[in-house]
């Protein structure tokens, strides 16, 4: 009998994972997240991820379409929706539509497909969005609205949704409710202006046990979704280990020097995206280190750059910038972090 | 039972096994015709030495070799040989190779063999002559000449392992040797431990063959050098460096061998092979092969004759299933896809598998490399796939290189696990041969180089020694024409002699 004449390699096995899989799972280990984000958030943290995903896909296709790449196998893969979330989390809870249509262009077709597509762009493209978005329009990157707990008055999906489109409130609302700062903020301005940490905790009711009421439980539930990862295998430990425990090291030591300063270690673990950025952004493979000591050395830069801009930077919440910069030195970390092969002595370089 | 090791990496991969280990194995009946090739095994291709229409008795030697690293091939029956020409080969080029066609008579009439009474009193060196003429090489798949490693070459061999892991999926052609026939692996093993003067034999097996480990145990008993070993089920233990890390937690130096830590390792069907070689004087010319995969209706183990067309064998097995769609020479990890069932079985057919669309579903969406790292985790190597695929794309031969190409062992634990399904071990195998042809290139280039270089500079010393032979010549012409001079000037003087002054004449000819 006569087979195919066209040559085939081993190995010949059925496939046991695939990225659309990958890229899957990690948006449904993000769902436990975004829920309590959403109910304590509202309705706008919602309108944001569905615009975000849409034009993130559309983005795709658009340029997919014109590079002439398969459209429809490609979105399968499932990397553009997950960089559309990741953006979309990233962002205040009512943002008008535009500023996310910008953020989405400058991430998908910027930051990626420019450089080529899936696998090939250095940095990571939700980031690069985001700090686009952070440096061009302060203003709107910085209004957030209260946690449902300490909010007078809150948007329902309709309005959130009208008030992304059009930017006018419903009438029982003024700017003011939706212009709040978040709780890293208030802490860094405040000690900016010299105030002790118990001052500032006791000035305003933001503050929860942990971090901020609210905060507190959406890093708890991202940290759920990151040890599901974790243990599906689908996320290697390094990453999200080596930067919670930098950050956990670098806080408890400014901590323990003067607490009426620096924000204690917890704090910092249940605070802005740390636990968003320790196992959905910072474990993003194709712009991390791909080495198994590079990735502790990648993680661990993470965090101490995380608490330094958090600290000393310009911005209160830096895990999108040390992300970013840990990108720009992976290949750096790779290249000097080749493991010790087997049958050699000596580590090559 | 000593303490065992683990190998970096490996997979744990669904085994397959049990769907050809139902039946005993069988004796395949002798062929129509017999396709006998000259090379079956690594190194250079054996001469032919017999002619078109001459009888072979069984066992006869029918190609010949002079080369160190080569393999004699002999005739699998008796009867007469055909034809004598180019035929595909069960290699992945599927490039034809000369190939000995032979009609058995059907009598399978032995040529004169004389059985030796006690190996112990055999020379070493002329044991391994005996296994080199009878023509054994490794049947694990690779076919490397065996008497090459019966050479301890002044090493100390603390340990001969015969390799019984069959860690490859679906393969069971070792696990029925085992079972079936093991005591004819521990005489192989009393020989191959005399010729090497090794310390210790381990028969290592995977525990999924409790029934193998069982029946060599019973055997082992009566030797107290003779350890059966039973290891944990990974792929790809039965590689032969990591199978010597799982033992004794050695690594086998990058570019050295088993032997540079006074280790010899053989597959447990080349033992066998030794033993029918020297104590029933049967040179290699059959083998145990798993015909087997869902592709096929009766999956079982053969004893073929070497030459047995690999169709010949699925006719036994019962047919191909009517979604057969590949044919695997070897393994699904490792193995070779043929483009033809009309080829030969030949000394290192391990395996011949069927495959149907299902098991290898998957094969066709190639998407990026997304860098996730899962290859690295599973290369038993500890090297870095994802960059190596980089580099092999890009061609970037210096970084493969330092990225330690060379090192790879083809195990396809890193393409199996690849989220994006990318053929990595096949971009490790082009690059390796671009690599290759590149050296081999060099080499040339610089061989004509040097060679045009000594050629002028022979010129140059040929035009050199002219020149200074004319010089010398002109020199000599130079002082002949001076000597004429004085000739002339003592003729001059002897005139003026005459004329009178005898003082100034001596002179002159003592100067001369």
């Amino acid at each position: 009998m006569e087979f195919s004449q066209q040559q085939h390699y081993s190995p010949q096995t059925p496939a046991q994972a695939s990225v659309s899989r990958v890229m899957l799972n990690v948006i449904l280990a993000l769902i436990p997240g975004i829920a309590v984000y959403i109910h304590y958030f509202g309705w706008g943290v919602l309108v944001n991820i569905v615009l975000a995903s849409l034009f993130a896909l559309l983005a795709e296709g658009l340029v997919l379409a014109i590079r002439r790449r398969p459209v429809v196998t490609t979105l399968m893969d499932g990397s553009a929706l997950l960089t559309g979330i990741l953006l979309a989390l990233a962002l205040p809870s009512h943002t008008a539509w535009w500023v996310i249509a910008v953020g989405i262009i400058f991430a998908i077709i910027i930051a990626k497909q420019l450089y080529g597509g899936l696998g090939l762009n250095p940095f990571n493209p939700a980031m690069t969005g985001y700090v686009v978005l952070l440096i061009s329009f302060p203003l709107e990157m910085t209004r957030w609205n209260p946690p449902l707990e300490l909010a007078e008055q809150s948007m329902n999906l309709l309005e959130a949704l009208r008030y992304s489109f059009t930017g006018s409130l419903p009438q029982r609302m003024d700017i003011d409710m939706i212009s709040l700062a978040t709780p890293l903020d208030l802490v860094r301005g405040r000690l900016d202006m010299g105030f002790n940490l118990s001052v500032i905790r006791s000035e305003y009711s933001i503050f929860s046990n942990l971090s901020g009421k609210g905060t507190e439980l959406i890093n708890i539930a991202f940290l759920a979704g990151g040890l599901w990862l974790l243990y599906r295998r689908l996320i290697d430990w390094r990453i999200p280990a080596a930067l919670l425990l930098s950050m956990l090291l670098i806080s408890a030591i400014f901590w323990l020097i003067n607490p009426e300063f620096h924000l204690s270690p917890v704090f910092h673990m249940f605070a802005g995206a740390t636990m968003l950025g320790a196992f959905f952004i910072a474990t993003d493979p194709v712009t991390a280190s791909t080495t198994p000591v590079g990735r502790l050395i990648f993680g661990a830069g993470c965090g101490l750059l995380i608490y330094i801009i958090r600290s000393w930077g310009g911005y209160p919440d830096g895990v999108a910038f040390a992300v970013l910069l840990m990108n720009l030195s992976a290949p750096l970390i790779d290249h000097f972090s080749q493991p010790r092969i087997t049958g050699y002595r000596e580590r090559k370089s | 039972m000593s303490k065992l090791y683990k190998f970096p990496g490996g997979i744990k991969l669904p085994g397959h096994k049990a769907i050809s280990t139902s039946q005993p194995i069988h004796k395949a009946p002798i062929p129509d015709r017999l396709f006998v090739p000259l090379r079956q095994h690594i190194g250079s291709a054996a001469e032919c030495i017999v002619e078109k229409g001459q009888r072979v008795l069984k066992g006869q030697m029918i190609g010949r070799v002079s080369d160190y690293v080569a393999a004699p091939v002999h005739a699998p029956s008796s009867g007469t040989v055909i034809d004598i020409q180019k035929f595909p080969a069960a290699h992945a080029s599927s490039l034809p190779s000369d190939v000995i066609i032979i009609e058995p008579d059907g009598k399978d009439e032995w040529m004169q063999r004389q059985p030796i009474a006690d190996i112990t009193e055999l020379d070493k060196s002329e044991l391994r002559n005996m296994i080199r003429f009878a023509g054994i090489v490794g049947l694990g798949g690779a076919a490397f000449p065996t008497f090459i490693k019966l050479n301890p070459a002044g090493h100390q061999i603390s340990k001969l392992i015969l390799n019984g892991a069959e860690c490859e999926p679906y393969i069971s052609c070792d696990d029925m040797l085992m079972r079936e026939r093991p005591h004819e692996i521990v005489d192989g093993a009393k020989i191959m431990r005399h010729a090497l003067n090794a310390e210790q034999v381990i028969i290592a097996i995977e525990d999924n063959k409790p029934e193998a480990i069982a029946a060599l145990d019973a055997l082992a008993d009566g030797y107290d050098w003779l350890l059966v070993q039973a290891i944990p089920v990974i792929y790809p233990t039965g590689g032969e460096r990591q199978l010597i890390k799982v033992l004794t937690g050695k690594d086998v130096p990058s570019q050295g061998l088993p032997l540079d830590l006074g280790m010899v390792v053989s597959n447990v069907a080349t033992a066998a092979a030794v033993h029918h070689a020297i104590d029933l004087q049967q040179p290699l010319i059959s083998r145990i092969i798993t015909v087997t995969g869902s592709g096929v209706r009766s999956p079982q183990n053969f004893e073929a004759l070497i030459g047995t067309p690999m169709s010949d064998l699925i006719e036994l097995a019962g047919g191909y299933t009517d979604d057969a769609d590949r044919l695997v020479v070897g393994g699904p990890m490792m193995g070779i896809t043929l483009k033809t069932d009309v080829t030969p079985v030949v000394k290192a057919s391990n395996c011949l598998l069927v495959q149907t669309p299902a098991d290898h579903a998957g094969e066709a969406i190639i998407r990026p490399c997304i860098r996730c790292g899962e290859c690295v985790k599973v290369c038993p190597v500890k090297l870095l796939p994802q960059q190596l695929y980089w580099y092999s794309q890009a061609k970037y031969h210096d970084d493969l290189q330092s990225h330690n190409l060379f090192d790879c062992i083809e195990c396809g634990c890193c393409t199996v696990v690849c989220p994006s399904h990318i053929p990595l071990v096949q971009y490790f195998r082009f690059g390796k041969s671009e690599i290759w042809k590149k050296q081999q290139e060099t080499l040339k280039a610089d061989r004509a180089r040097e060679r045009s270089e000594a050629k002028t500079l022979r010129l140059e010393r040929i035009k050199a020694e002219k020149k200074a032979q004319h010089a010398a010549r002109a020199k000599k012409t130079a002082a002949g024409a001076g000597r004429k001079k004085e000739i002339e000037a003592a003729v001059a003087r002897t005139k003026a002699k005459k004329a009178g002054d005898a003082g100034s004449a001596e002179n002159a000819t003592d100067n001369a």
